[in-house]
């Protein structure tokens, strides 16, 4: 009976190769998650508290000067440094917890709830699920970047104005340059940033607890700062990521020195690579039991 | 055709160890296509497992298998859009709606067509009976609203094959009937339904074919009726005098013999039934009732997989 009235075999549906839905429902998910908003709004906070303790007290001076360039000084001259310093600030810490909570979340957070098993049987093939995933994460780490910096601009030209921007190297050049000088910075801290959400979404691969995930590489960031505040092992210096993260301020100097830029472009670029292969490899042949 | 074009599911020595524990042990399904195939074994006998393996979640220490004839990894991204699964419960994001949820899983799936998505995802709520809950958030669905979403999944878009492990629970009788008829009219239409259950009511209704599992093995796999005919049938004989109907029995070489109340039953074996009734006549004890009765789903469940109630570690 079975097996001669049985329908005959249909064929596959087609498959749309350029299908940006996957893509969209990820950033939806991201953007659309009210945890998500408020990690937005404490990085958001930070400009505005700083510009705003800078003018109540009146003057900029008397910051501790850590590793990167001290721009708290030249508030009160350019609002647009509003933007700079909360960069300085937020890269020490919110912005890396920020990245960290969104790549680490990326499989594990899946596998958690249980949803990765009916995504890989929807099917999404392994490698397109981590393409999807890191996309998302960097276009994350670049919108996390760029609050900070639109937020600083905006209440910096509000409380201090705009004008003539003085670089760290003494020249002054227009408020235009200066604002493309400063989008050149967000690029290059993205960029740093992106490489740290390639280590999350590899550790997103080794465990089902998101949140195991994040300390872990909070962990490992703090441990790559204080590392790279130890003289007695420069020599590892260069190798670490976030020793090049505060070279930022060579993009503010007349001419733009491009070594160090050049150096943390290419260690970001490296560790990326390396991450997302180390990634692909476990993730690819993983038994998903969640 | 071959033979394995007629099969939905075809697996060959299919082995999945767990470190030291073997959780699939060399199993050879075959799904017939368009059939309904009920996956029965006790707790822990490999059937998610086996889900797992045959939708490539985890990959098999040995052996081979295909979907709609297409062998797994290889051909997964072609075979799989064609195949609904719903794998050890429910599982979605608590904070997004049903609706949402829904709308996720069609988006990540790279052959169905975004136009049409917002009408398939309420067809497919409403053939679960979620369409006036397809707003609410997950995480405020009770057990069976979860399952039902689940299911609704499975329902995206057209499939020619389902695998479901244990649909129905947590359903009310009311769910569980629809499911039923559900499957059934999927079934009429085509649609290949590998059934992971513990209802054998619910087997006993709706599958044409079962498969039991029993530690990792597959202990028996045929058509359902195939199966029940193998199995012995049992004589009962109501009597006053139950102990000399039983001693008759004995003699005529049925076995498995009990006495209850005012009746006597032994499985007939070889022995044909109005041999039983003439002997008993024979003898002298009066027979106020006698039937052959085939065993029930459970008997024969049990018979394959053992009494015993603690789970196989
Ligand atoms: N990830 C795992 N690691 C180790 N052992 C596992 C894993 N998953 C399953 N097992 C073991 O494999 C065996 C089969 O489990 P499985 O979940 O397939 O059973 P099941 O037939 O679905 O049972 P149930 O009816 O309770 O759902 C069990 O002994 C279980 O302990
Ligand atoms: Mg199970």
């Amino acid at each position: 009976m079975s097996a001669v009235d049985s329908p005959p075999a249909v064929a596959s549906r087609p498959v749309r190769r350029l299908s940006t839905r996957f893509l969209r429902s990820e950033l939806w998910m991201i953007f659309g998650r009210r945890r998500n908003w408020a990690g937005l709004a404490v990085l958001a906070a930070v400009p505005i508290l700083m510009a705003i303790a800078v003018k109540v007290s009146g003057n900029g001076s008397g910051s501790e000067g850590g590793s990167g360039p001290d721009f708290f000084a030249s508030i009160t001259d350019n609002g647009l440094f509003v933007a700079l310093a909360a960069l300085t600030v937020e890269l020490g810490l919110f912005l890396p917890i920020a990245v960290a909570a969104i790549s680490a979340d990326a499989i594990s957070g899946e596998a958690n709830l249980g949803t990765l098993r009916y995504l890989l049987a929807v099917p999404v093939q392994r490698t397109r699920m981590l393409a999807v995933k890191y996309t998302a994460v960097v276009i994350f780490a670049v919108s996390a970047t760029l609050v900070v910096a639109v937020t600083g601009i905006l209440i910096g030209l509000a409380l201090f104005g705009g004008g003539p921007v003085t670089l760290l190297s003494g020249a002054q050049v227009s408020f235009g340059e200066g604002l493309l000088r400063l989008l050149g910075i967000c690029a290059y801290l993205s960029a740093g940033l992106a490489a740290l959400g390639a280590i999350g979404l590899f550790v997103s691969t080794l465990t089902e607890q998101p949140i195991g995930a994040t300390i872990a590489i909070v962990m490992l960031t703090v441990a790559s700062f204080i590392l790279d505040s130890i003289p007695q092992i420069e020599w590892l210096h260069p190798y670490l990521l976030t020793h090049w993260w505060m070279s930022f301020g060579d993009l503010l100097r007349d001419p733009i020195g491009f070594d160090a830029i050049r150096s943390g472009l290419f260690t970001a670029g490296a560790y990326a690579v390396i991450f997302l292969t180390a990634a692909w490899a476990r993730f690819s042949g993983r038994d998903v039991t969640s | 055709m071959t033979v394995a074009d007629e099969l939905a599911i075809a697996s060959w020595g299919l082995t999945k160890r767990f470190g030291r524990q073997v959780a699939v042990d060399g199993i050879d399904l075959a799904v017939p296509r368009g059939q309904v195939y009920g996956f029965l074994g006790p707790n822990g006998s490999g059937k998610t497992t086996t889900i797992r393996v045959l939708l490539g979640l985890i990959r098999p220490t040995a052996g081979g298998h295909e979907l709609l004839g297409e062998p797994i990894p290889a051909g997964a991204a072609r075979v799989l859009p064609r195949v609904g699964s719903l794998v050890e419960g429910p599982a979605f994001h608590p904070y997004l709606s049903g609706g949402d949820n829904l709308a996720r899983l069609d988006a990540a799936d790279r052959t169905a067509e975004p136009a049409t998505a917002k009408r398939r995802i309420s067809t497919a709520l409403e053939r679960v009976g979620l369409l006036a809950a397809a707003g609410k958030r997950y995480r405020a669905y009770s057990l069976g609203m979860r399952q039902r979403l689940a299911l609704a999944a499975t329902l995206l878009s057209t499939r020619d094959l389902l695998i479901l492990d244990e649909p129905t629970n947590g359903l009310d009788p009311q769910g569980t009937r629809e499911v039923r008829s559900l499957i059934t009219a999927l079934a009429a239409d085509g649609t290949t339904v590998m059934l992971s259950t513990h209802l054998l009511s619910e087997v006993e209704q709706i599958c044409g074919h079962v498969g039991v599992m029993h530690l990792g093995r597959l202990v028996a796999q045929a058509p359902l009726r195939e199966l029940r005919a193998a199995a012995i049938p049992r004589a009962r004989v109501e009597t006053d005098r139950p102990d000399d109907a039983a001693r008759v029995m004995r003699e005529l070489g049925l076995t498995d013999i009990e006495v209850r109340d005012e009746a006597a039953t032994g499985l007939l074996g070889p022995v044909p039934a109005e041999k039983v009734v003439a002997a008993l006549v024979h003898g002298g004890v009066g027979v106020r009732g006698f039937a052959v009765v085939a065993p029930d789903l459970e008997d024969l469940f049990v018979s394959l997989t053992g009494e015993g109630f603690d789970v196989s570690g």
